[in-house]
């Protein structure tokens, strides 16, 4: 796959960078393409090459022991993953795979990249943008997750939506349930999967039918 | 919360043209084909096997995919 300095200016790391500074890094890249479900970088994986997403999507998320996945971010072309593991630790500390039918990745290893960041200010400025979004994005995930209760939040929005209306049954997406809940949509998604594991809920396709009103009455705190 | 019109619509993830840049993620993770790219924007074709899955949801940087679930409460 043939890399140029063009689609390098579209990664976020060079994103305001001359062409002509550009010139030389195509050489330094790599890519390949994966498909739907891939795994690209597993945690704990040592893996010191920082990925971009050049076409396709890709979903970073931890699993705990027990099998449970939390999103903690969706990838889209031109951002880049593995960012921590590249710049302190070295090892991925969660796991990335393809969710796009065809998703090209590009990387570049840390002994190549860092000498070229020492030479360009503009790379190493977008580098701290992008670590800043990324940090306050995983402290809001940990506020959400250890501080919120959002599963009684989400419960307690099922509840107060549950009663049809003139024109049938209300209808939610994840993300309005997630602005609803002041939280992120990712953690919705892990709330219903809970409601769904504990039997107060089923997910039948795009219905959420309520099993057991009274467990998230109990989780709302409206009994 | 989404429009009458919205409502009236048959079961399927829901295209706000409007908010659609075209970028074609969701087609790329659709599972079922109920996707594909038309000129600049998406169209969602009815499907037997769309499993709702929500990923086109999840992908879509623009908010211009929409999968809304009913919530339904069975009386007792």
């Amino acid at each position: 796959m043939n890399i140029t300095t063009e689609n390098l200016s579209q990664l976020s790391y060079f994103v305001g960078v001359e062409n002509d500074r550009l010139a030389g890094l195509p050489s330094l890249f790599n890519s390949k393409s994966f498909i739907k479900g891939q795994t690209i970088v597993s945690e704990g994986d040592k893996q010191e090459n920082l990925h971009f997403v050049n076409t396709g999507v890709v979903k970073i998320y931890k699993t705990s022991s027990e099998g449970k996945e939390q999103i903690i971010k969706i990838v889209r072309p031109g951002e880049s993953f593995n960012d921590l593991a590249v710049f302190g630790g070295s090892f991925c500390p969660y796991s990335a795979q393809a969710l796009g039918n065809t998703t090209i990745i590009y990387w570049i290893h840390k002994n190549d990249l860092l000498p070229v960041m020492e030479k360009n200010w503009r790379i190493v400025r977008n580098a701290l943008e992008i670590l800043s979004e990324q940090a306050r994005l995983l402290l809001a995930l940990v506020e959400d997750l250890s501080f919120k209760n959002v599963t009684g939040r989400v419960a307690k929005i099922l509840l107060q939506n549950a009663t049809p209306g003139p024109e049938g049954y209300q209808r939610l997406t994840q993300y309005e349930m997630a602005a609803m809940a002041g939280t992120a949509r990712e953690v919705v998604g892990r709330s219903l999967k809970n409601l769904e594991d504990s039997g107060a809920i089923s997910l039948e396709r795009h219905r959420i039918v309520i099993k057991d009103r009274s467990y998230l009455d109990r989780l709302a705190g409206l009994n | 919360m989404l429009s009458k019109e919205m409502n009236r619509l048959p079961i399927m993830p829901v295209i706000d043209h409007a908010r659609c840049d075209g970028c074609g993620l969701c087609v790329t993770v659709c599972k079922c084909g109920a996707l594909v790219l038309s000129g600049n924007t998406v169209a969602i074709l009815e499907v037997d096997d769309c499993g709702w899955c929500t990923d086109c949801e999840l992908v879509c940087a623009t908010g211009a995919l929409q999968c809304p679930f009913e919530i339904v409460a069975p009386e007792v």
